[in-house]
């Protein structure tokens, strides 16, 4: 078990920057997500992590030890690959063993080691089986299962779960989580799910465009986002493009007059998390309230989502949770909107980075 | 197999027949040739003809009288082994740096490499005969011209570009993260070709063995510019037998030769399942 530190990590390809100045500690035992839209540098970030690619600049450090220019067969880090990877000429004992075998264990000390990784994944009993035979589901847990068997420094896990169906997918998350806990492994996984990165994770890392944008708790990132691409990514925001008039008012550009916390004048988005507005009577007291219409009613079960139009060109959506009591609005019909100042999250506008989301 | 009626033929049963029909009469036109001769090489009578006066052995008796046929028979199959085994050494790395790595000029060596297949046998032997003897006078204290090592070089030639394209084809669908992760778990390059690439590629391999094999032991045109005076290999040896006789002592050793190569195929099927690679 082992620290692991990033440290100003970046690479370029050509002209390219797929990853840029990358700085991370994660600690011993800690699950870490790295959370982006594809093309981010998350994948390239965790392919440092394993040595299949040289950074062109920074440091990888694991378990205290320098390992920037190490190739990957002298880092000891585990990992888990999107295809599974799984040698198919071998069995699955044979798959679990290879990484102790070429640790030069003999094979009285190799055997005891498959079994218990077999056992953790639960597929004991599946030992002589070839990859082919297996379910997808078997194929990833094989694959777990011969990371974990050469008791990696860190476990690197790049999308694992997304060859497998929805319905697996939430319990196999469930699983692996439950197992690096007891296992207290330190482990670095890479999706584009949110929601598996929100349950997986200690701590999650937010990339884009090859730059972190905000590391933190779940909580932290949802309550407290960094910028307008966390707000976005990381659950859902109603942006509203505009500009801070004066400290306290914003205006968007479709002329709406919101009342705001704070803010230096200039141009701007606020971000406001739907399940915050409210419609209806209960809006009357807010100070942001305006009257719209509604546009759209999606049923989704636990929630309801109402899309509003507040003015030519802001449109918002309001998640209602499905209570009894909740009476569904129909399209069509005039409402009010409303939502208290301290939820409506102000980003300044980066003139040199726009549409970031 | 249709309970359908003459009346109600459908255009379905119908393209099936159609298909059948035609598949069926394609593969009696493959094996006619091939029963043929070997219900041919049966018969008593010197002079084939219908219907046979009797069956006799006698004629794969006198394969073994001939001592053309075998030496024919040695030395093709010298030549062959030697070409398939030197084919693979050089079509395998050839096809792994063509299928694994971008280089300037990479199409153009994997069409030269290729280009023994098309060109004509005829003109692969007056070319490599005209250069032997260009070589020879070069080196005028080695023998080239004719020598056996002259005759094995052209038949790697023919082996080479099975090797290359049965190669390359396996290795096209081969997912480079299970290499990944042999070098993530602690295998050096080294060891995970041996251990993982190799063995994954290996039905190609053993396809492109095969493959080459036949070609360069069933080899008549080339063969024929290159061979030494005083050798001659199983085809030379059969075509020169047809000079002067048609008894079925030809046929018999067609069996031979097609028995040869069959028990090849299945055996090879055993462990590759040759449908695959082809």
């Amino acid at each position: 078990m082992a620290r692991l530190e990033l440290s100003h990590l970046s690479k370029h390809f050509g002209p390219t920057v797929a990853v840029r100045d990358v700085t991370l500690d994660v600690g011993d035992g800690e699950f870490i997500v790295l959370l982006g839209p594809s093309g981010c540098g998350k994948t390239t970030t965790l392919r440092m992590i394993a040595g299949f690619v040289a950074p062109t600049t920074g440091r990888v450090r694991l378990g205290g030890r320098e390992v920037t220019t190490l190739p990957p067969w002298q880092r000891n880090a585990g990992m888990v690959f999107q295809s599974y990877a799984l040698f198919p000429h071998l069995t699955v004992a044979q798959n679990v063993a290879f990484g102790l075998e070429m640790r030069k264990l003999t094979p009285t000390d190799i055997r005891p080691r498959v079994t218990e990784a077999l056992r953790m994944v639960r597929l004991a009993g599946y030992e002589e089986r070839l990859p082919r035979e297996l379910s997808g589901g078997q194929q990833q847990r094989v694959a777990l299962a011969r990371a974990l068997a050469i008791h990696p420094d860190v476990l690197l896990l790049d999308e694992p779960l997304s060859n497998l169906d929805a319905k697996l997918r939430e319990t196999v998350r469930v699983e692996i989580r439950e197992l690096q806990r007891q296992l207290g492994i330190t482990t670095v996984m890479v999706t584009h799910d949110q929601e598996e990165a929100l349950i997986m994770a200690d701590r999650l890392v937010v990339m884009s465009e090859g730059e972190v944008r905000q590391v933190g708790t779940q909580r932290e990132l949802y309550e407290r986002p960094a910028d307008r691409f966390v707000a976005g990514f990381v659950g859902r925001s109603n942006i509203l493009p505009g500009k801070v008039v004066q400290s306290g008012r914003f205006e968007t550009d479709g002329g709406l007059a919101l009342a705001c916390a704070g803010g230096a004048p200039g141009p701007a988005v606020m971000a406001v998390r739907p399940e915050r507005l409210v419609l209806g009577g209960p809006a009357a007291h807010l100070p942001n309230r305006f009257a719209g219409t509604v546009e759209l009613v999606s049923y989704l079960g636990a929630n309801i989502d109402v899309h509003v139009r507040v003015s030519p060109a802001d449109r918002v959506v309001v998640s209602q949770p499905n209570r009894a009591d909740v009476q569904l609005p129909e399209v069509g019909v005039g409402i009010e909107v409303g939502w208290p100042i301290e939820a409506g999250v102000l980003f300044a506008e980066d003139a040199a980075r726009p549409g970031t989301d | 197999m249709s309970d359908a009626g003459p009346l109600t033929i459908d255009g379905r049963t119908l393209g099936r027949w159609a298909f059948n029909g035609v598949a069926g009469g394609a593969l009696v036109f493959v094996l006619l040739p091939l029963v043929f001769v070997t219900w041919l090489s049966f018969f008593q009578q010197e002079i084939p003809s219908f219907p046979p006066e009797g069956y006799s052995l006698k004629w794969f008796k006198a394969i073994w009288s001939n001592p053309k046929f075998v030496t024919g028979f040695v030395l093709s199959l010298q030549v062959a082994v030697f070409a398939m085994f030197a084919g693979l050494v050089l079509g395998v790395p050839a096809a792994l740096c063509i299928a694994r790595f971008r280089f300037p000029g990479r199409e153009w060596l994997n069409s030269l490499l290729l280009l023994p297949l098309v060109v004509p046998g005829i003109v692969l032997g007056t070319s490599l005969y005209v250069f032997h003897v260009e070589l020879q006078i070069v080196f005028d204290d080695v023998v080239i011209l004719g020598s056996i090592a002259a005759l094995i070089a052209g038949h790697i030639l023919l082996v080479v570009p099975w090797c290359v394209r049965l190669v390359t084809a396996s290795l096209a669908g081969f997912d480079r993260s299970v290499e990944e992760a042999a070098l993530n778990l602690g295998a050096t390059p080294t060891r995970a070709f041996f251990r993982v690439t190799l063995p994954i590629i290996r039905p190609g391999i053993v396809a492109a063995a095969l493959f080459g094999f036949v070609v360069s032991f069933g080899n008549l045109e080339m063969t024929l510019f290159l061979v030494g005076a005083g050798r001659t290999t199983l085809p030379i040896a059969i075509l020169q037998y047809l000079e002067w006789k048609i008894d079925p002592t030809i046929a018999a050793v067609s069996v031979l030769q097609i028995s040869l190569i069959a028990a090849a195929m299945i055996v090879t099927d055993r462990f590759v399942k040759l449908s695959r690679v082809v």
